[in-house]
């Protein structure tokens, strides 16, 4: 009871700070981001049970027993008691308790590898310099800083990246998780709103790591199958060749897609058969590859 | 012949860089200048660059802090103005540039701002409050020192010779990989942390020795001041911790220079590992700097409400706890990285049941201030803005720490509003309160309060106002160290936090003028009594600044506060305590052992990063010369008198006395009048 007040405080401070734009974390389009939201403003309001009340009688302490304030009592040896300690202790042991439950049923419920369907749709996402690669292993296209998928399907992502760390976010979603060269990490995502929504890297990953931006599409399902059957015929192949100029640093300046992508690539990248990224050419400061352009 | 090192490496097309390390140098220069024009050279060199005295060290540590703050927070303000120009625009720093920026701020923030701060009141005040006369190893006190300000310097050098790292603080492999940074900007930053982390870790072994082994006859542990307890558990970390720092960044040495694939992409380097070593020292990194911040509330919160501190015992039960528990956490930092419901769950909880003990702290301050008799001194309105401030950033902490809200918040400005809000509100606005307590015990006057409360005023507000919009940012999903962006709706935020910068730049130059002002009218603000605070432990004993030897004779210690039950007796019986008997005292001799071997250790560095291998061995030579000249010395001590003992005490309890029979005066009106 209390924590739902408390929790429809939050929502309304929270919503009130940022000025009622739903463009955040808590305004999630699928499953998962909503229930890491309600995860996030439960874990807020059972705090600030005792938060608030904590950081009121600090003040009011402060202020009451301010020197010159003769009504305040003087108590100069008065530094001890049992049960004020007893409670001291139990209090903010009880709300970890709480929270510890959250979490520990949250770290499983939520986690990104964990199937959200038997048959979701399956998409290998790569992080290069400076760029997304997108390849829909099903449907052998692949597509370069877009993200297509159909609205309220479950969606399986494999993630590696060929070359430094990044992480793969797209904030309305839910669930970041790395991409890491020589493996592949699992996340499962469903988008229920269709739209179009920024997805970025939210692990440093060099000088041109503002770059690794993209935009997520969600479509309702004929529009998503329309957008396949247009990669399908346009753009080049993915192969060996292709991949390897995508090694290079760069960052494109539009999105585009491949009609079609070498079977079994992304394993050959997790496997490390194929080369990682190449780096830069020089160590001097100024990279030699700037990214290509500003959007 | 020089290596790498070419005229390339003065970065002549960054105006920018250049311009700012012109600056530096220049007020370098006229500092050095007018140190030489005045003669000051052979009494700083004498008294300071080769004082072995732990006083004289600690405040050298906070002094290179303050100047290494100006530093850092001159990169967090071109941060801040870069990513208010930055939307949809190139702003005016190019990727490369401010990338070293963020990377430098964070470096420097965490290894020559709050570590050197919190050591220097460690060196400062522990052994003054244990009643001793100087730490273990005094000459390893100064080398530690020295080795830190090597790191600095080469940090600081990075600047004008070549650049550097581009990787953020932490240097990630393996974008920090030769691979993917060729630059000297790692080595740069690999080698200033090297020499620096070793420093450290003699300065913790050195602290916690004395701790352990030097305390004032009677003084047991269940009597050390609780910023005894708090040094003590922060020391301990460091003996722990910075060892698994130096050996993972020799790791990532050993990678880039000697072609080793500990951390690499290929041939069986695993970068996740160096993510776990990195953080298996940095949480416990966080906690060696937060507990010493804690001791030093503890000791104004006390002081200033006129009464012991409540719950003690809780109070050292808690401070032991976060020092074991601190170890099991590190995960926390990579929830994303996909190791699994299990391992993320019980670190999640882990992490969160820290938050017990350091919530434990919280109350035993506020039941400190209950039923107190509060003094709003600038040191105290620096506790209570901490308590308000730190409960909050406990707050996101503890969000930060269920491994679902993490999911989503990782990396994010959240988390960076999260870290400077118990970074600066908790670390730093507790070195910033120890400095405001002990200075007056340091120099023998009184800092100048009006411009102090002002600086506390515009730091506090200033705080909020850069770091709240942050909280917010994070939550519309926008992520750290972004050169440019291009989501409108961040912009706003973006520019309320670059007022907020505005706000704690002026609080800054209000501390510079108050500097300034205190020492000019220094001889109007002198504290005789060397008790300014009406203290309760033993610091507060000796005469400000405490002569060399700290105490004439060993104070005996008979209860906890054993300042406060000396001060009661001696008012009782209307006497001070009867003059000892006076001996010669033996203190160790001044060296320039620190400062040598740390002017090698910066050769070494240097050439090092530059390929120079002659002048490395030149450098290590060099180094080991050093210390066997050191070791071969033949007179380690010189002894003063028992006279000249006897004159420096005699004075002090001149004063003492004359202070007692005032209070007495005072006390016996105040009776008459009630
Ligand atoms: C004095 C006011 C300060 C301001 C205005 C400030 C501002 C900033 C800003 C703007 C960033 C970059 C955020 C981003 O990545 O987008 C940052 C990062 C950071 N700051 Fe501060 N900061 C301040 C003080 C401190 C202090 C006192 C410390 C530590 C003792 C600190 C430690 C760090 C660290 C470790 C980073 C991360 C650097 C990285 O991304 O590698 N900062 N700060
Ligand atoms: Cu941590």
């Amino acid at each position: 009871m209390i924590i739902s007040v408390l929790r429809s405080m939050v929502i309304l401070t929270v919503l009130a700070s940022l000025g009622g734009c739903g463009e955040t974390v808590l305004s999630p389009i699928g499953p998962i981001g909503a229930a890491e939201r309600t995860i996030l403003l439960d874990s807020v309001a059972i705090m600030l049970a005792i938060v608030v009340p904590t950081i009121v009688a600090t003040l009011a302490f402060a202020w009451w027993f301010r020197h010159g304030n003769s009504r305040a009592r003087y108590r100069p040896r008065w530094a001890y008691s049992g049960e004020l300690e007893l409670l001291m202790w139990s209090v903010p042991a009880l709300v970890i308790l709480f929270l510890g439950g959250i979490a520990w049923i949250g770290s499983h419920d939520l986690d990104p590898a964990k199937p959200l369907h038997p048959k979701p749709l399956q998409i290998e996402v790569v992080s290069l310099d400076w760029k997304w690669l997108f390849i829909y292993p099903g449907q052998q296209v692949a597509s370069i800083n877009r993200m297509v998928v159909p609205a309220g399907v479950p969606l399986h992502l494999r993630v590696t990246s060929a070359s430094v760390m990044n992480v793969f976010f797209v904030p309305r979603l839910g669930s970041e998780i790395y991409s890491m060269s020589g493996m592949a990490t699992q996340l499962n995502l469903q988008a229920d709103e269709p739209g179009t929504y920024p997805g970025l890297s939210a692990n440093f990953s060099g000088d041109g790591f503002p770059y690794m931006r993209f935009n997520f599409e969600a479509l309702p399902a004929p529009q998503f199958d329309a957008w396949i059957t247009a990669a399908r015929s346009t753009g080049g192949v993915l192969d060996d060749a292709a991949y390897r100029g995508l090694l290079r640093q760069s960052a494109p300046l539009h999105p585009y897609t491949y009609r079609s992508v070498q079977p079994g690539l992304f394993d050959r990248i997790v496997t490390l058969q194929l080369p990682r990224g190449e780096g830069p050419r020089s160590g001097r400061p100024s990279p030699d590859i700037k990214p290509i352009a500003v959007h | 012949m020089f290596g790498k090192l070419t005229w390339q490496a003065i970065p002549f097309d960054e105006p920018i860089a250049l311009g700012a390390a012109a600056l530096i140098g220049l007020v370098l220069c006229a500092v050095l200048v007018w140190v030489i024009v005045k003669g000051y050279v052979p009494y700083l060199w004498r008294e300071w660059i080769t004082s072995v005295d732990h006083k004289r060290i600690g405040v050298m540590y906070c002094v290179l802090a303050m100047i290494m703050l100006l530093r850092g927070f001159i990169d967090a303000l071109m941060m801040r103005s870069q990513q208010a120009l930055a939307l949809h625009a190139p702003g005016y720093l190019p990727p490369e540039h401010y990338d070293q920026i963020f990377s430098a701020h964070g470096t420097i923030m965490i290894f020559f701002v709050a570590m050197p701060f919190v050591i220097g009141l460690m060196n400062f005040a522990v052994p003054l409050q244990l009643g001793v006369r100087d730490v273990a190893f005094p000459t390893l006190n100064s080398v530690s020192f020295w080795l830190t300000a090597a790191g600095s310097f080469l940090v600081t050098l990075s600047l004008v010779v070549g650049e550097f790292a581009r990787t953020g603080w932490l240097a990630y492999p393996p974008l920090s990989e030769l691979t993917y940074s060729p630059g000297v900007g790692v080595d740069y930053y690999l080698w200033a942390l090297e020499i620096s982390g070793i420093g450290t870790l003699m300065a913790g072994i050195n602290m916690a020795t004395t701790i352990l082994k030097m305390r004032a006859p009677g003084l047991s542990y269940t009597r050390m001041p609780v910023f005894c307890w708090t040094s003590l558990a922060s020391n301990l970390l460091i003996i722990a911790a910075f060892p698994i720092l130096t050996a993972v960044l020799s790791m990532l040495l050993l990678d880039r220079y000697c072609g080793f694939h500990f951390f690499t992409n290929d041939a069986g380097g695993n970068p996740m590992m160096f993510v776990n070593l990195i953080w298996a020292w940095g949480h416990p990194e966080v906690y060696i700097l937060i507990l010493p911040a804690f001791g030093v509330f503890s000791e104004v919160i006390s002081t200033f409400s006129g009464k012991p501190l409540f719950g003690y015992r809780s109070m050292v039960a808690a401070t032991m706890v976060i020092c074991i528990l601190s170890f099991m956490v590190w995960l926390h930092h990579f929830f994303t990285m996909g190791a699994g419901g299990d391992v993320n769950g019980v670190f999640g909880i882990m992490s969160m049941v820290i938050a017990v003990p350091t919530g434990v702290k919280v109350f035993n301050w506020l039941f400190t201030m209950y039923g107190g008799r509060i003094r709003f001194t600038s040191a105290m309105l620096w506790s209570v803005g901490f308590m308000v401030t730190f409960v909050i950033g406990g707050m996101s902490g503890v969000l930060l720490a269920v491994p679902p809200a993490d999911f989503a918040l990782h990396n994010s400005l959240f988390l960076v509003a999260h870290f400077h809000n118990v970074i600066i509100g908790g670390v730093l606005f507790g070195a910033l309160a120890g400095t405001a307590y002990w200075f007056p015990k340091a120099f023998g006057f009184t800092l100048d309060e009006r411009l102090g409360k002002a600086a506390f005023w515009f730091w506090l507000v200033g705080f909020y106002v850069a770091f709240m919009p942050l909280y917010v940012l994070g939550l519309m999903g926008m992520t750290r160290r972004m050169q440019h962006y291009d989501q409108p709706e961040w912009r706003p935020w973006l520019l309320i936090a670059a007022a907020g910068v505005l706000l704690i730049l002026t609080g800054i130059a209000l501390q510079v003028a108050q500097l300034f002002v205190s020492i000019r009218t220094r001889n109007q603000r002198r504290d005789p009594t060397g008790d300014p605070w009406d203290g309760r432990t033993l610091e507060w004993t000796t005469a400000s600044p405490p002569p060399v030897f700290n105490f004439a004779i060993y104070p005996d210690v008979t209860g906890a506060e054993p300042y406060s039950g000396m001060k009661e007796r001696a008012l009782e019986s209307m006497q001070p305590a009867q003059e000892p008997k006076y001996e010669a005292i033996a203190i160790p001799r001044n060296t320039p052992t620190g400062f040598v071997t740390a002017f090698f250790a910066v050769v070494t560095g240097f050439a090092m990063i530059w390929h120079i291998w002659w002048l490395v061995t030149i450098g290590l030579i060099g180094a080991y010369a050093t210390f066997v000249a050191f070791a071969w010395r033949d007179v380690g001590e010189t002894e003063i008198p028992a006279e000249e003992v006897a004159r420096i005490d005699r004075a002090t309890r001149e004063v003492r006395a004359a202070a007692l029979r005032r209070t007495h005066a005072r006390q016996h009106e105040q009776g008459q009048s009630a």
